[in-house]
């Protein structure tokens, strides 16, 4: 909200300077967005009259101007405003001249094939508005040369402040002026508003509330007041108003803005000979429009309170009223609204509209409840001062108040919340300086809420209260205590698990990427998702609008982003949430990554040391390898089976698991359809990691590893080559040659395969290194040879396949 | 021919054929003629038995003399021949080692700034006491508003600021949460109900001390926000802690994380539903330069929020606010990312460019530590 000095200084007697006004706003939760020295920021901006306005050659929409700004010269001013014409009187700045609601400084220059010495500015321009509409138009009478702001009465400061939702009761002049008194900063003016007499009797114009829910308009007084002569208000108030950005229009409308800053009490004037019949509060109709008064027109619907007369809606309650019965100049009477409606009610609906105004800004931060019946008066007698005319009875439908709360307030609640020492008749002072009644003495008073702050409603409040006045940084900081022991394990095993497979995977030359939890809809359903329940109500984008059930999408939309920037050869991972049902137990944490075109552990691209070979199946099972290693899952002893995920070439890519039902992970190369489909180029290695599938570290009775058991004996090292099936599994191979003799032989590994002519259509080698390690004695010929009889017995039993010759 | 003469004549061709040999081999086959069973020096030395013991007296020490000789010289001109065959070999073997290497896969690999600004805070607050709770994404209306005081109808209720998932078949509206706070109230709550998944931090009795970071979602997309991001919260549960012990935290922290001797912080107050008193903290910083600075100049940057938890909250946790009392705040990971790390755009957090995770991210093995520091 904005004001200025001088108006504050109409309701608060103080010294203080700007400076201080500034801080102390900050410190008592009026954060101070702005501060701004208006009349220097706007000394280089003069009146000028457009002398002719005359269409640019070269385009359309711009206008050739001659200008007279009092230099005794006529400037060719270049202009795009719709409303340059000749005789116009406006603000201009010179070249060199910053203008601050645009950030540029403005240069002579040629726009089109035209000079151009200057510019024509709006209200937004001069950072006094969001009015672009056009150029400023000023009166004709407007002394040329003057410098704007001179003129416009700027003599002073503009605060800028932001107002919490909770705080309605500073969206005025006069709040404000209470908070900064309550904080010693000058004494808060007493004005009391005098009632104005109805001498006209009763009006023509009844007023009712017709709800049938919760009314959204509690209460609704309105006055009419006929006779009045409106036209330009004078010349105080349309400083004051020009001063903070608004536009005066007529005495009547500039009566409501004023009131609305002044006192944070919205009013509405109604053309009392433009209304129909009666006045009432109602729900909107469906399909009932209304032209507002920012010249637009708003469908309503039965979500949004209006003020309608017997031909329909006139005006969005609280929001905005209407143009076509809006005072004018030509207004003789006038009928004054001041109601009170819901705060999230005004919310909402003005949230619809998209309508930001003044009186939305208020109503949602709740207007005091008890101002309905002072603000009809103040209007009331504003519009007789300025207008003249003759106030009619007051109509009042419907009723508010405050809810008029009392807290029984242990001062020690002060010391138990924030840690400071504050005397009891201090934080008494405080709070009766804010408004509130202290009745009582000792260490436990009741508290009467003022009717301003129906935010307060109980003793966490009245300390909030209390500390922001007496000061935040008076409270002393103190030590949190610390613990009495080393700090124990931070970090859950599952945390944990997180933390060392980012590291594990980064230091396999992946890096880390962290991608949106949301994918498109097809993206999801490709990847299993898709569900109903995993799609947003309101996703922001098309190609975020289903919670991902894999990483997947994600890093392959990121390698496809890299691919088109020129690195086609990534490799990223991420450790991060996937969706798998809408409960909290559907949310895993994956850790996925994937390798493009050529980036291998060893690095991607070309180099002398190695062929540039493209990334495969193995690469992914060895990062998946890797992952599980750093967190103690040996993959040797888990199963690794050729069961591949639905993304996966299905001849080139397997799962590993515990058993059936506990699969920890998947890996493989990328489908060829789905490479096509995602639109990457391949090739794509990848896996995925279900980190909520590993089984949780078990209790330790011990942290020893045990006794170290090796054998003083060398172990002895037997290959075998079998010719078996194509599609026999190597794993099946090893499994038999490993249990033919558990207690020899301790590993087999496989140090070759190969396919071709020589071993058979359909058939492979395989060979592989038996180790066997004796325990008791050095192993004898014979000894050696029956355990090869044994592995040879049980690999070609279990798969059907010969020794090679 | 004298014996001397003889010997002389012997000693010049065998000196003449062992510098001649030219490899191992044929200098072995100089060794066999003079010195081998049938060597030449050896028949000279076998003369010596038939020899009168007055000659032998002489022609002893000559014979064995030469014999000494021929071997040393043998042996010498072994040990030259191995040198030289040693350092043709090491001549032959010679690499380019100009040659680049690829770099090794610790060098190449990153983690996201996000991760480790997550481990520098977990770092931090470990040696304060605090553990590390967590929950759901998808959360209720229930944990993400009502339990946390904000009313009904409260504009971050609506479609405009939240995302909702589409409803379920009991009409149930599930929404992404928008901020780490329900977390507070899962650990807070009095419930003998285990979560449903080992991830979600079960409730805990006070005194609670936890730091809960995470993903959280708003429907926002601009410059400075995306419609996704991370927040840690802080969660201080007792029957004694209030505002001078949460500065005395947010203060330590700031520092610690900064990496600075000190930080002014100034606490304003505001305005949130789940906090009574609630406050907005600058910090001061010199915006002068490209960079912020934290520590220095005397410009104000608004950093985080905070406030001693609402007695409704504390309520709604089924504790009584007139016993247990405690202070909360929530602080965005990625901004204060940025701030230490001086990244411009929080999009591009998110894109995975690798030219920015090479830049902004973090070796695999700079894990951060307070006993070997946050950042290197």
């Amino acid at each position: 909200m904005k004001f200025t000095l001088d108006w504050l200084k109409e309701h608060l007697e103080t010294t203080a300077t700007a400076d201080e006004i500034a801080r102390t706003l900050t410190m008592i939760g009026l954060e101070v967005e702005g501060v701004e020295d208006q009349a220097k920021a706007l000394e280089p901006f003069v009146i000028a009259k457009v002398v002719s306005a005359e269409q640019h050659p070269n385009a359309d929409k711009l206008r050739l101007c001659k200008v007279d700004a009092g230099t005794g010269e006529l400037l060719d001013v270049v202009c795009g405003a719709p409303n340059a014409r000749a005789g116009l009187t406006s603000v201009f700045a010179f070249p060199g001249t910053h203008i601050p609601g645009k950030e540029i400084t403005i240069q002579k220059g040629v726009i089109r094939g035209q000079v151009s010495n200057g510019m024509l500015c709006s209200a937004m321009e001069l950072g006094l508005g969001n009015d672009h509409d056009g150029i400023l138009d000023l009166p004709d009478d407007a002394p040329i040369g003057v410098p704007y702001p001179k003129y416009a009465g700027m003599d002073g400061v503009v605060f800028d402040i932001a107002i919490t939702p909770n705080r309605g009761d500073c969206t005025a002049v006069y709040g404000v002026a209470r908070d900064l008194a309550a904080a010693g900063l000058g004494t808060l003016k007493s004005q009391p508003i005098e009632p104005v007499e109805a001498t006209g009797g009763k009006g023509k114009v009844g007023v009712s509330l017709e709800f049938a829910g919760a009314p959204v308009c509690k209460m609704f007084a309105g006055r009419l007041v006929t006779g009045v002569k409106n036209g330009p208000s004078p010349e105080w108030l349309q400083q004051r108003l020009r001063a903070i950005g608004l536009r005066p229009i007529n005495a009547l409308v500039d009566i409501t803005n004023f009131v609305s800053y002044d006192r944070g009490r919205p009013l509405h004037v109604f053309d009392a000979d433009k209304l129909t019949g009666n006045i009432t509060a109602r729900m909107a109709k469906p399909g009932e429009t209304l032209l507002a008064l920012d010249g637009r027109s708003y469908e309503l619907d039965e979500t949004i309170c209006v003020i309608a007369d017997d031909a329909g809606a006139q005006s969005i309650g609280g929001i905005m009223g209407g143009e076509d019965t809006g005072a004018t100049d030509e207004t003789t009477n006038v009928f004054i609204e001041c109601a009170w409606f819901e705060p999230t009610e005004i919310a909402s609906a003005g949230r619809k509209l998209g309508i930001n105004s003044d009186a939305r800004y208020r109503f949602e931060r709740t207007v005091d409840p008890e101002s309905v019946m002072p603000g009809i008066e103040l209007a009331t007698r504003l519009v007789q001062d300025l207008c003249g005319g003759t106030a009619h009875d007051t109509e009042v439908a419907g009723e508010v108040s405050a809810p008029g709360t009392v807290v029984d307030f242990a001062f020690s609640e002060v010391k138990r919340l924030t840690g400071l020492e504050i005397e009891a008749d201090r934080i008494a002072e405080i709070l009766e300086s804010l408004g509130f009644t202290v009745e009582g003495s000792g260490e436990r008073r009741s508290v009467t809420v003022p009717s301003w702050r129906p935010d307060v409603t109980q003793s966490a409040d009245l300390v909030e209260e209390v500390m922001r006045i007496y000061g935040v940084d008076e409270i002393p900081v103190a030590p949190l205590p610390r613990l009495h022991h080393v700090a124990p394990q931070m970090l859950t095993p599952i945390q944990n698990r997180r933390r060392i497979v980012r590291r594990a995977l980064a230091a396999r030359g992946l890096d880390e990427a962290v991608t949106w939890s949301f994918i498109s809809h097809d993206e999801a359903v490709r990847f299993g998702g898709g569900d109903e329940t995993l799609q947003l109500a309101n996703a922001i984008a098309s190609d975020m609008t289903d919670m991902r059930p894999s990483l997947l999408p994600g890093l392959i939309a990121a390698a496809r982003r890299n691919a088109n920037r020129g690195f086609a050869d990534v490799a990223l991972f991420e450790v991060g949430q996937v969706f798998l049902s809408d409960m909290p137990e559907g949310q895993h944490t994956y850790a996925s990554g994937l390798r493009c075109g050529t980036a291998s552990v060893d690095g991607g691209g070309r180099h002398w040391s190695r062929k540039a070979t493209p990334v495969g199946v193995f690469d992914a099972k060895a990062d998946l390898a890797a992952a599980l290693d750093a967190l103690g899952v040996d993959i040797d002893k888990a199963q690794v089976v050729a069961e591949p995920a639905a993304w996966s070439h299905p001849g080139r890519g397997g799962r590993v698991q515990l058993g059936p039902k506990l699969i920890l992970g998947w890996f493989g190369e990328l489908h060829p359809a789905w490479t096509e489909a995602l639109d990457i180029d391949g090739p794509i290695a990848a896996f995925e990691i279900d980190l909520d599938a590993l089984p949780k570290p078990r209790k330790k009775a011990t942290r020893s590893k045990g006794a170290l058991d090796t054998s003083a004996l060398q172990p002895v090292r037997r290959d075998f080559a079998f010719v078996v099936d194509s599609a026999v599994e190597a794993a099946t191979i090893l499994r038999a040659a490993r249990g033919a003799d558990k207690s020899l032989i301790t590993n087999a590994t496989v140090f070759d395969v190969f396919e071709g002519s020589h071993v058979g259509e359909g058939r492979k080698s395989v060979a592989i290194e038996v180790t066997l390690q004796p325990r008791q004695q050095t192993l004898t010929d014979e000894e050696i040879e029956q355990v090869s009889q044994a592995v040879v017995a049980a690999v070609t039993k279990s798969t059907g396949g010969t020794l090679r010759a | 021919m004298s014996l001397e003469n003889q010997i002389s004549e012997l000693r010049a061709e065998i000196i003449g054929a062992i510098d001649a040999a030219e490899t191992e081999q044929s200098l072995d086959t100089v060794r066999v003629g003079a010195l081998g069973k049938k060597g030449r020096v050896s028949a000279l030395l076998a003369t010596l038995g038939k020899m009168a013991p007055e000659e032998r007296k002489t022609a002893g020490p000559a014979i064995n003399g030469l014999k000494g000789e021929v071997a040393t010289l043998i042996e010498a001109r072994a040990e030259t021949l191995r040198a030289e065959a040693l350092e043709r070999r090491l001549a032959a073997e010679t690499l380019d080692v100009t040659l680049p290497l690829q770099p090794a896969p610790t060098a190449r690999g990153r983690i996201h700034p996000i991760s480790q600004t997550m481990d520098e805070i977990a770092a931090i607050f470990s040696d304060m006491g605090f553990s590390i709770a967590e929950g759901p994404d998808i959360e209720t209306d229930y944990f993400n508003f009502t339990a946390l005081n904000f009313p009904e109808g409260h504009p971050a209720r609506e479609m405009h600021d939240t995302f909702f998932m589409k409803p379920s078949v009991d009409g149930e509206k599930k929404l992404l949460r928008t901020h780490t706070s329900p977390v507070q109230m899962r650990v807070m709550q009095k419930s003998n109900k285990p979560p449903r998944a080992d991830y979600v931090t079960p409730p805990m009795d006070p005194p609670i001390r936890v730091v809960i970071p995470g993903r959280t979602y708003r429907n926002d997309s601009d410059q400075t926000h995306t419609p996704m991001f991370h927040q840690v919260e802080g969660l201080v549960i007792d029957k004694s802690s209030h505002i001078g012990q949460l500065r005395w935290v947010l203060e330590e922290f700031l520092k610690a994380y900064f990496e600075v001797p000190n930080v002014t912080l100034r606490f304003r107050p505001s305005f949130f539903p789940f906090t009574e008193p609630s406050m907005e903290v600058d910090v001061q910083c010199d915006r002068s330069g490209n960079e912020v600075r934290i520590g220095e100049g005397s410009d104000w940057l608004e950093i985080l929020g905070c406030g001693m938890v609402h007695p409704n909250v504390i309520r709604n946790a089924g504790l009584d606010p007139d016993v247990y009392q405690g202070f909360a705040w929530g602080i965005g990971i990625d901004r204060i990312a940025m701030l230490k790390y001086g990244m411009a755009d929080l999009r591009a957090f998110f894109d995975a460019d690798t030219r920015w995770l090479d830049h902004y991210g973090f070796r695999p093995l700079d894990m951060p530590t307070l006993f070997g520091g946050l950042s290197s």
